[in-house]
């Protein structure tokens, strides 16, 4: 009777401890996920009034002003340019790169560590280490660039060229991350491929974007989406340090914007509305992966 | 002969690509830590040098007067250690639950957790995040910078997919000797996890050590601050004045993680690939 009483306790302790074990990691996800998650949603269709002591219900009406504002439509567009080319960018360059560090050769290993450094700083570094080297006064890049192109500018104040910047730093600093990747992959591919390709007679240079590019595709698809969420969110770093969004909101991206509106102008309402809109963002991102990238993914 | 002489010069040609890539890709780090050890005259020079001349190490104490620095990088490795601490702890918990239980609502939770898999709160939820955290007090505590982020799907699946390659032949062993389901995860499990773990916390400590707008909004004071915010308030207290001090913090903001990597590269590369997809 006694055994069976303690079996059964095991037995109960042994249902329950699953609970227990998850519920550290959902208490967080929940209060610190979903619930500003709710939040966001529900204060979007509110105003606080004047004197911040009372809520107003004024339904879609934050959104309405968000799409008629010229500047926030200015933020949208600039965050799909910059996003766009250093995505694109980033994805074909960081591919070419791993295709190199595949190679065979003395010193491989060194390469790759100078390589893949910058995946160890962070956005806010790598805008002050590109603030310094476009520094019109002191950097590096307008010297160069002036002896070799006879171009020489205000890089992070005037147009186009603080566009150009951002993106050129948001490249530098997402490169390794893609690299890593692309080099895993393709140590991943099995020789006979590549030899049976060789004795087809196949030139590199199809072997490379008829063979090894499409092998590598379920890698470029995850590059991409986490290229996406790094250069639309993880930017703001990069912006704050090198433009301030300037000149005149000419590098103001969404999340930067958000940021003035909820941070700086508190615009409380509207900052609302904003991060309800990249919120949307971000889950179609997510619903977009699971849908077509489903098989790819090892779970459960 | 013919076959092997292409082979040495396409040999020469990708060795010179390399050689001009890495240094292309390292010289902002190169010339950053250079231009942190040299004196104005040096860092204003026309044209610019690019490589450095003598140890003018004042631009590192002077970072230290413009601000709290030695306060912000305590801040900054006392956030991320905790970070790191509270990933590690939630994760293994759950990735252990997820593993080796079967039970009611395993599936549902599981996909409540894996929809916030890309999810970085502290930036695509920040205002009401911080809406919720200034209401229970938080502003301008670690509590605000390190307890919203001490779980993640991420860390869940790691361990999950790890445990899971454990033989079940362990835990049947481990039961007959009358061990029960926390010891046999204490004593059997996390220790044939040390390298994942291992991964895991380096991974976490660089994405902590590296937040920026977070700390930014939610630390007021600067004691509060981390050394990622510092670097901006260098720039704009030096601006157009010395790129040297601005580049003395910047190094100090950027070691850590950069020593960490050159040390544990393999680690790195290795934990990362599998916290990621496997094609």
């Amino acid at each position: 009777m006694g055994d069976r009483h303690i079996y059964g306790g095991a037995r109960v302790r042994r249902k329950l401890l699953p609970y227990l074990l998850l519920m550290p990691t959902y208490v967080i996800i929940v209060l610190f996920i979903y619930l500003p998650a709710y939040d966001s949603f529900y204060s979007s269709f509110f105003k606080v009034s004047v004197f911040g002591n009372r809520r107003i219900f004024v339904g879609i009406q934050n959104y309405l002003s968000l799409f008629t504002d010229k500047d926030y439509l200015a933020s949208v567009r600039f965050t799909l340019i910059y996003t766009l080319s250093t995505v694109v960018i980033s994805i074909f360059l960081s591919f070419f790169i791993a295709l190199l560090l595949d190679q065979k050769v003395p010193g491989s290993r060194i390469y790759r560590t100078l390589v893949f450094a910058p995946y160890a700083v962070s956005h806010a570094v790598a805008g002050a280490l590109w603030g310094f080297l476009l520094n019109p006064v002191v950097g590096h890049v307008n010297y160069l660039t002036r002896i070799f192109f006879g171009i020489q500018t205000q890089w992070l104040t005037t147009r186009p060229f603080a566009a150009y910047s951002l993106i050129f730093a948001s490249i530098w600093k997402t490169l390794p991350f893609n690299i890593i990747f692309y080099l895993a992959a393709l140590q991943g591919i099995s020789s006979e491929v590549i030899e049976a390709s060789i004795i087809d007679g196949t030139n590199s240079w199809t072997r490379v974007w008829k063979i090894i590019f499409p092998l590598v595709s379920p890698i470029t698809f995850y590059l991409v989406i986490m290229s996406i969420i790094s250069s639309t969110f993880q930017s703001f770093a990069i912006i704050d340090v090198m433009t301030k969004g300037g000149p005149g909101g000419y590098t103001t991206n969404m999340i930067y914007k958000l940021f003035m509106d909820g941070f700086r102008f508190q615009k409380t309402g509207l900052a609302a509305a904003e991060n309800v809109i990249l919120f949307f963002v971000m889950i179609i991102i997510t619903v977009f992966y699971f849908v077509y990238g489903q098989k790819r993914v090892h779970y459960q | 002969m013919k076959r092997s002489t292409r082979k040495t010069i396409k040999m020469i040609v990708v060795e010179i690509l390399l050689i001009l890539t890495s240094l292309l890709i390292f010289a902002p780090i190169l010339l950053a830590i250079f231009m942190s050890i040299q004196p104005p005259e040096f860092v204003f020079a026309y044209p610019p040098k690019f490589l450095p001349k003598g140890f003018f190490v004042k631009n590192y104490f002077d970072a230290f007067k413009i601000v709290p620095f030695a306060r912000m990088a305590l801040n900054s490795f006392v956030i991320a250690a905790f970070i790191t601490l509270g990933k590690l702890i939630t994760g293994s918990l759950s990735g252990y639950a997820y593993a080796n239980f079967s039970f009611k609502g395993s599936k549902l939770t599981f996909y409540i957790l894996f929809a916030t898999l890309f999810i970085p709160a502290e930036i695509v939820l920040i205002v009401p995040l911080f809406k919720i955290v200034s209401r229970i007090g938080w502003t301008n505590t670690y509590w605000a910078m390190t307890i919203p982020f001490m779980a993640s799907a991420t860390n869940t699946f790691l361990m999950q997919q790890h445990f899971k390659t454990i033989p079940k032949e362990f835990e049947d062993a481990a039961r007959i000797d009358g061990a029960t389901s926390m010891q046999y995860f204490v004593k059997v499990i996390l220790p044939l996890s040390r390298s994942i773990i291992a991964g895991a916390a380096i991974i976490n400590f660089t994405y902590a050590w590296n937040m920026y707008l977070w700390p930014l909004i939610v630390a007021m004071e600067d004691r509060m601050k981390t050394v990622q915010v510092a670097i901006n308030m260098i720039i704009n207290a030096e601006s157009s004045n010395n790129w040297g001090i601005i580049m003395a913090g910047t190094v100090i903001a950027l070691a850590p993680t950069l020593i960490l990597f050159f040390v544990l590269q393999d680690l790195f590369v290795k934990s990362l690939v599998g916290s990621g997809i496997k094609g």
